[in-house]
């Protein structure tokens, strides 16, 4: 028993990967940490218990603590996923290794840079309506209104959150670095759904028709498997490539 | 007139044709493969019954009796080839390029241990076997389809000593055509429905189911044909064809 009268938790292992490139010679290693575990234990809480009580130098990030703001993304015990939404319960042996996610720049431990991925991807989508009317808006005059099936299903593909879990587990991303990946499929997905949006096939089909867009796409499935937000991306990818093979 | 500058201005459908044509060979392989099977494991019913199967596969008008076109079967064989040797090229596409590729590959899978992750290293390795093995076993049909029934397809077996060939084969086309359709089915969303996480659970249980079934159809069929060409090889009637003493294969 603790002093609060709670039973002691199990002790749990956390193996996770050091590095930092910044600094000249540092090599990167597993360093394995003991956390004893709390009642609703996340992944994120553990973090910042390592961080405050025994490694004040470890990199990682997080900003909402409530998976809405993707920063948090990392390889727990081999697939990308939220520290913030993982609990440690999760894994009854008490082993848990953290690693940052592939795929991106690594700034140190389990920290990478999404965003620069993620803007090269929404300026390849370019992910912005295309009319004439949103090139002079006039703010004078109300937007038109929005059947809400139609406004439901823009919502349903808008809910990325950009954590880079699709792009890690992606095998065919990993192997072609140019691939566009599941995250600018749903760009394009939700973009292809929004009427106010003038962009035709043809259109879509000299951003996603070729074997870097959704003929390169092996349908291996990471990226439905591994989204946290549990995006369509498997009925989404197969329903582009049906309508790009006829573009 | 279609100019150069067409072809750098617009992007070209070539992509979209080619993983269409890989889905399309897959699928016509794919479903040649399960007939075939269902067909060569007459031998499960009869002697007879492989005899009646082939002489239909022949074009015989009566299958009952002597008759047919091997030619048929020849034919059929060197088509099959042909759409063997397209899907072949098309999914080639999808092998690394380079060692970096492979290597890159192979840590994702070991990383990420996720089913369809490595379904894709299994279907490389199935269809690269079956690229040699699977252009043998054509090439001899192809050649010798004045040879197919119940003794001397045995005799393939046990006494040309191709058994393990077929072994092989049978568990590679298998294993291979199975994932490869319900990846198929998955790639283009045909029976997504309302739910396509339900379908795809659901293809995923059809398709343990099936690769069970055949392969173990094909086990059976497999080891039907060794024991007659063994049969035959002790009884001194190899090369004969079946029913020789009181009929023929054809």
């Amino acid at each position: 028993m603790t002093t609060n009268g709670q039973p002691k938790g199990r002790t749990l292992v956390f193996n996770i990967l050091r590095f930092n490139p910044q600094e000249k010679g540092d090599k990167p290693r597993m360093v394995r940490y003991e956390v004893e575990e709390a009642p609703g234990m996340t992944i994120f809480i553990a973090l910042n218990h390592i961080r405050e009580q025994m490694e004040p130098s470890l990199q990682f990030d997080f900003v909402c603590r409530a998976g809405i703001c993707g920063s948090c993304g990392m390889v727990i015990n081999g697939r990308p996923d939220l520290a913030c939404r993982t609990l440690t319960t999760k894994f009854p042996e008490g082993e848990i290794t953290l690693m940052p996610l592939p795929a991106f720049e690594l700034i140190g431990d389990l920290s990478v840079n999404t965003g620069e991925f993620m803007r090269s991807v929404a300026e390849r989508v370019e992910s912005w309506i295309h009319s004439e009317e949103a090139k002079a808006p006039d703010l004078d005059v109300l937007e038109e209104r929005m059947d809400p099936d139609t406004a439901d299903a823009i919502y349903e593909l808008d809910r990325c959150i950009e954590c880079g879990c699709c792009i890690s587990a992606c095998g065919t991303l990993r192997m072609r670095e140019k691939f566009l990946g599941a995250r600018g499929f749903m760009s394009v997905a939700r973009f292809m759904a929004d009427p106010r949006d003038d962009r035709t096939d043809a259109d879509w089909y000299e951003v996603i028709g070729d074997d870097d867009g959704v003929f390169g796409c092996m349908t291996l499935l990471g990226c439905e498997d591994t989204c946290p937000k549990d995006l369509p991306h498997q009925a989404k990818i197969a329903y582009l490539r049906r309508r790009m093979v006829k573009a | 007139m279609k100019s150069l500058l067409d072809d750098q201005v617009r992007k070209s459908r070539v992509p979209a044709r080619l993983d269409w044509w890989q889905s399309a060979t897959g699928l016509l392989l794919g479903l040649f493969m399960w007939t075939h099977l269902l067909l060569v494991s007459s031998i499960l019913i009869s002697k007879d019954a492989m005899l009646y199967v082939t002489r239909l596969l022949e074009g015989s008008t009566n299958p009952s009796e002597e008759g047919g076109h091997p030619i048929l079967v020849s034919g059929a064989a060197i088509a099959i080839f042909v759409l063997f040797v397209v899907h072949a090229g098309l999914a080639m596409r999808k092998f690394p390029a380079n060692w970096k590729q492979w290597r890159t590959m192979r840590s994702h899978m070991k990383m990420m241990k996720h089913g369809e992750t490595s379904q894709w290293w299994v279907q490389a390795v199935t269809g690269f076997i079956m690229f040699f093995l699977g252009s043998a076993h054509l090439i001899i049909i192809a050649s010798n389809a004045d040879k197919i029934g119940p003794g001397l397809s045995s005799d393939r077996f046990w006494s040309w000593g191709l058994w393990p060939l077929y072994l092989i084969l049978l568990l590679a086309v298998e294993v291979h055509g199975a994932i490869g359709l319900y990846r198929l089915v998955i790639k283009w969303g045909i029976f997504d429905g309302k739910d396509p996480r339900a379908t795809r659970r659901r293809l995923k249980k059809i398709k343990t189911g099936l690769t069970i079934f055949f392969i173990t159809l094909g086990l059976l069929s497999f080891a039907a044909y060794v024991k007659i060409g063994m049969e035959r090889a002790e009884n001194g009637q190899v090369g004969q064809r079946y029913g020789s003493e009181g009929g023929e294969d054809h």
